[in-house]
């Protein structure tokens, strides 16, 4: 848990990466999409940009388990009903905007005619507004997560406790979603989706100004990040994660801390949850079974834990891995996804970034930096601003 | 009628004293006039002859012919002798066959039950009772009341007596409906609360179902008294079925409790290990069914020590393998055991199919003890009470009582201190791990009895097995039981309130709610897990 790749991003080389990426995906990528004629060699598909737009979603939601795992020491089993819950919030808005064009061609969306409804439950009251499904996209996910973290922080549930307990509740949301009664389409979810403020969700214009839109919230988001875990705040919670007793014992509550992290990590998630569904074209329960919340974790162990960056290419590794292998030897993804699981616990800790940086450290022994060193100093300078 | 006739079959297969049925008696069943046929059918039913109950179904079929002034079944190719049931072959030519109308019909039918309530067989007896009752009338009173005054048996008593009672209701007399009343008030059966009720009720007119204000005080009193024994008799299923999930999540978490509880490993792979002792028990059933299916019926005498064997295999190569290198890291445990888990979810995929297998329950298993209220308990589910009970005694005995399970403990309480003193720990780590992983496998003998099993079997099952171990307090036995017992019945009783899913959240959100008041579960613990945790 010792790498620690923040002061990368800081230098001539980090900043370049950062430009690097931002102007591929958010010049190059869908100029070559769009301005060049389909049968060019340098032609970038519809089906490319769609992949690589639901990959950035997974990036952003390996950003936000980087954080409360990587940087807290806290494994959620449930950023996928955050995830989930800003793509429902999200879904509600699509729906009401496929109005009449539905397949019963009545105000309700097909579900609720279908459950023989007649008017939209409560919860859906405004979410016609594309202002105020963002405000739920945003709020809900944060909503729960703080009330859930409230408790949980404050009974120090920490551990394998703290997992488990949040994959009994992403096991609960997954029932809780399956029914129909729920009034989001149960297992089926939301689907055929048609306009999303005013344009077709079909269009090549739109998909790619949803891609460039997920870009630069990936962006924002990382950059947000790194923020938060170089400030004072984030050093408090490498402590939490490292010695949490010792925080303590050191004047500060974690509670506060915890909980801020948390109820972030959850938010992200669902603003990547919300960047997915229009990109996807669908949103159903199936987004919240149990393992694909352990699924994120992995993403993030296979980048390298606490490095933010390892995260986003874990994210992007592992989930390119999957629609290669899904496509060409379906019954061997599986396989592959365990010896990952296992292979990371056991033989990679640091993960993609850590062997990166290993083999850049014998390259070049001069290089003085050493991050196992890093961090223990962190929490000692820590303990010593709160001494003086 | 189809019942009838199938007991009419069983009915040909006894043999049948012949030589009682007065031939002149059945003769009449072919005379020319209606009149004298229902005459004979009344002589018949009177004499309480069963010898002569395939000549009157044949009768109502329309299968019984002369031929030469005698009377002929005929069924298909094969034609019998109505009254001495001897087989007449080659089948006559020149067959009549008997025009009945539906007075006769009428008759023929209420014949036929009274005859069959005067059966030996119990069985056949029962059916008769429940085909009178489905189709009660007046005609059939004498019948029933010369039956219940021979009848022993309680529960065609029952069936009789309800039936008398509802003919009784449509009687003229307020006396005799209300005789009715207080009989029906007597009974459980669901039934009888419609028909009180509908005694109560009003009619379009505004005037009452029943005329008489006597009686339906009584009908509403009745219904009171019947509605409470059936809510009684509801919360003891209830508790039945509660207890039967509890002893199912005990098993699946038992060994949970042992390698989560006792060992601080988080095995996520331990619904696999119950998937994998499900199918383990599916290839003995396989076995048994081709190469001795003649005892099949005790496959599961094999199954149990097969399925303990192969999932203690697989456990404790998984301890050697790949979990003992992450002692100290349960985070990282648990997200390794997952990786086991995908991986031998699609082994087994891979080795039997993406679909469900199907394992039958040997025939002593099926059926259940049913009471004549309606309520049944299945034969299957209480034999996994009773197994879940024994295996629980079992691993009490061994943990507390044997050598192993000493090791076990000190292990558990202070690991150098039992290095120390030569207690090979790493062994004892295997052999805790293989010992909780077997008790998985016969927790998947358990589960192949109650339904499919297929490759995903065990990921149902996972979320529930640790809450049962959490919210029983890790490393405590009796925490485990009194959790597993304790959500099946909370989970049965909250059932018909809030429906199957609605009352699985429930818990879920009491558990998470529980677990923040208490952490450490129902009962706290010291030792190696708990420092670890903590």
């Amino acid at each position: 848990m010792s790498v620690n790749c923040i002061p990368m991003l800081y230098t001539a080389k980090g900043w370049s990466m950062l430009g690097l990426f931002a102007l591929i995906m958010l010049v190059v990528l869908p100029t070559l999409n769009f301005a060049v004629e389909p049968d060019h060699p340098l032609y970038v598909s519809g089906y490319i940009i769609n992949l690589l737009g639901k990959i950035m979603c997974y990036m952003m939601v390996a950003l936000a388990m980087d954080l409360i795992w990587g940087y807290t020491g806290i494994l959620s089993l449930g950023h996928g009903v955050f995830f989930s819950l800003g793509g429902y919030g999200m879904g509600m808005y699509l729906m009401r905007m496929i109005g009449r064009e539905g397949q019963y061609q009545s105000d309700l969306p097909d579900f609720m005619v279908f459950l023989d409804w007649k008017a939209y439950p409560w919860y859906w009251s405004f979410t016609d507004h594309f202002w105020y499904a963002m405000l739920l996209v945003v709020l809900v996910p944060g909503l729960l997560g703080f009330i859930f973290g409230y408790f949980a922080f404050r009974s120090r549930i920490k551990g394998v406790y703290f997992s488990i307990i949040t994959q009994a509740l992403t096991f609960a949301f997954m029932l809780l979603f399956f029914r129909n009664n729920t009034g989001f389409g149960g297992n089926n979810g939301f689907t055929d989706f048609k306009w999303i403020l005013g344009f077709r969700i079909t269009d090549p214009s739109t998909k790619a100004a949803l891609f460039v839109i997920t870009g630069v919230t990936l962006i924002l988001a990382l950059l947000t990040c790194r923020y938060i875990v170089k400030s004072k705040l984030g050093r408090v919670l490498t402590a939490i994660r490292d010695a949490e007793s010792r925080v303590m014992f050191s004047g500060y509550d974690p509670l506060p801390y915890k909980l801020f992290v948390w109820t972030f990590s959850a938010v992200l998630c669902g603003i990547a949850g919300a960047l997915y569904v229009p990109q996807v074209g669908i949103i159903n329960p199936s987004e919240m079974s149990p393992a694909n919340s352990i699924e994120i974790a992995i993403w993030t162990a296979v980048g390298g834990r606490g490095t933010l960056v390892g995260a986003l290419i874990g994210a992007a590794l592992v989930n390119l891995g999957k629609s290669w292998f899904t496509v060409a030897l379906p019954e061997y993804w599986l396989y592959v996804l365990g010896f990952l699981f296992i292979a990371v616990t056991l033989f990679m800790p640091n993960g993609v970034v850590g062997l990166l940086k290993r083999k850049e450290k014998s390259s070049a022994l001069e290089s003085p930096s050493d991050d196992s060193q890093k961090t223990e100093t962190g929490t000692a300078k820590l303990v010593q601003e709160s001494a003086s | 009628m189809k019942i009838l006739r199938w007991w009419l079959g069983l009915l040909l297969l006894v043999p049948i004293s012949v030589f009682a049925l007065d031939a002149e008696l059945l003769k009449g069943l072919a005379a020319e006039e209606n009149d004298d046929k229902i005459a004979a059918i009344k002589k018949i039913t009177e004499s309480g002859d069963i010898a002569a109950v395939p000549a009157l179904q044949a009768l109502f079929d329309g299968t019984l012919y002369t031929s030469q002034g005698n009377l002929i079944i005929v069924s298909g190719d094969k034609a019998v002798d109505a009254g001495t049931a001897k087989p007449i072959a080659p089948t006559p030519t020149d067959l009549t066959s008997i025009d009945i109308n539906n007075r006769v019909r009428r008759e023929l039918s209420s014949g036929l039950a009274a005859l069959k309530l005067a059966a030996p067989e119990r069985s056949v007896r029962l059916a008769s009772a429940k085909q009178l009752q489905a189709d009660a009338d007046e005609g059939a009173l004498p019948v029933i009341e010369r039956a219940l005054a021979k009848e022993q048996d309680v529960e065609v008593k029952e069936l009789l007596l309800l039936t008398k009672a509802q003919i009784n209701l449509k009687s003229a007399d307020p006396a005799v409906r209300l005789a009715a009343v207080n009989d029906l008030a007597g009974t459980s059966n669901p039934n009888v609360k419609t028909i009180l009720a509908a005694m109560i009720d009003k009619k379009s007119d505004g005037s009452f179902n029943e005329p008489d204000g006597l009686v339906r005080l009584a009908a509403i009193e009745a219904l009171k008294a019947i509605q409470g024994r059936l809510s009684r008799l509801e919360l003891l299923s209830h508790a039945f079925n509660g207890l039967s999930l509890g002893s199912v999540l005990l098993l699946a978490a038992l060994g949970l409790a042992i390698t989560f509880g006792l060992m601080g490993i988080i095995n996520m792979a331990h619904g696999e290990l119950l998937m994998i002792g499900a199918y383990a028990t599916y290839v003995v059933h396989t076995v048994f069914r081709e190469h001795f299916p003649a005892s099949f019926d005790w496959y599961l005498a094999a199954a149990v020590p097969f399925a303990f064997v192969v999932t203690a295999i697989v456990g404790m190569a998984l301890e050697r393998g790949v979990i003992r290198f992450l002692y100290g890291r349960p985070l990282e445990t648990l997200l390794c055991t997952w990786g086991i888990s995908l991986i031998l979810i699609q082994m087994v995929r891979a080795t039997f199919g993406a679909q469900n297998v199907e394992v039958s329950n040997p025939s002593w298993m099926s059926g259940g003890v049913s009471f004549s209220s309606g309520l049944t308990l299945p034969y299957n589910r209480i034999v996994i009470i009773f197994f879940a009970v024994v295996v629980v005694v079992l691993v009490w005995f061994l943990l507390n009582k044997t050598r192993l399970g000493l090791f076990v403990r000190a292990v558990t309480q202070n690991r150098t201190m039992a290095d120390c003193v030569g207690v090979p720990t790493g062994r004892i780590d295997m052999w805790t791990f293989g010992l909780g992983s077997g008790i998985a496998g016969l927790g998947g003998v358990a589960l192949s009895q109650l339904g499919n099993v297929g490759p995903e079997l065990g990921q149902s099952y996972i979320v529930d097995s640790f809450m049962v171990v959490v919210l029983g307090g890790v490393g405590q036995l009796a925490g485990t039981i009194i959790a597993a017992i304790g959500l099946g019945e909370v989970n049965k009783y909250l059932e018909p309130y809030a429906g199957a899913v609605m009352a699985k959240i429930l818990v879920l959100v009491f558990i998470i709610l529980f677990i923040q008041k208490r952490p450490q579960g129902l009962f706290a613990l010291k030792g190696r897990s708990a420092e670890a945790m903590a």
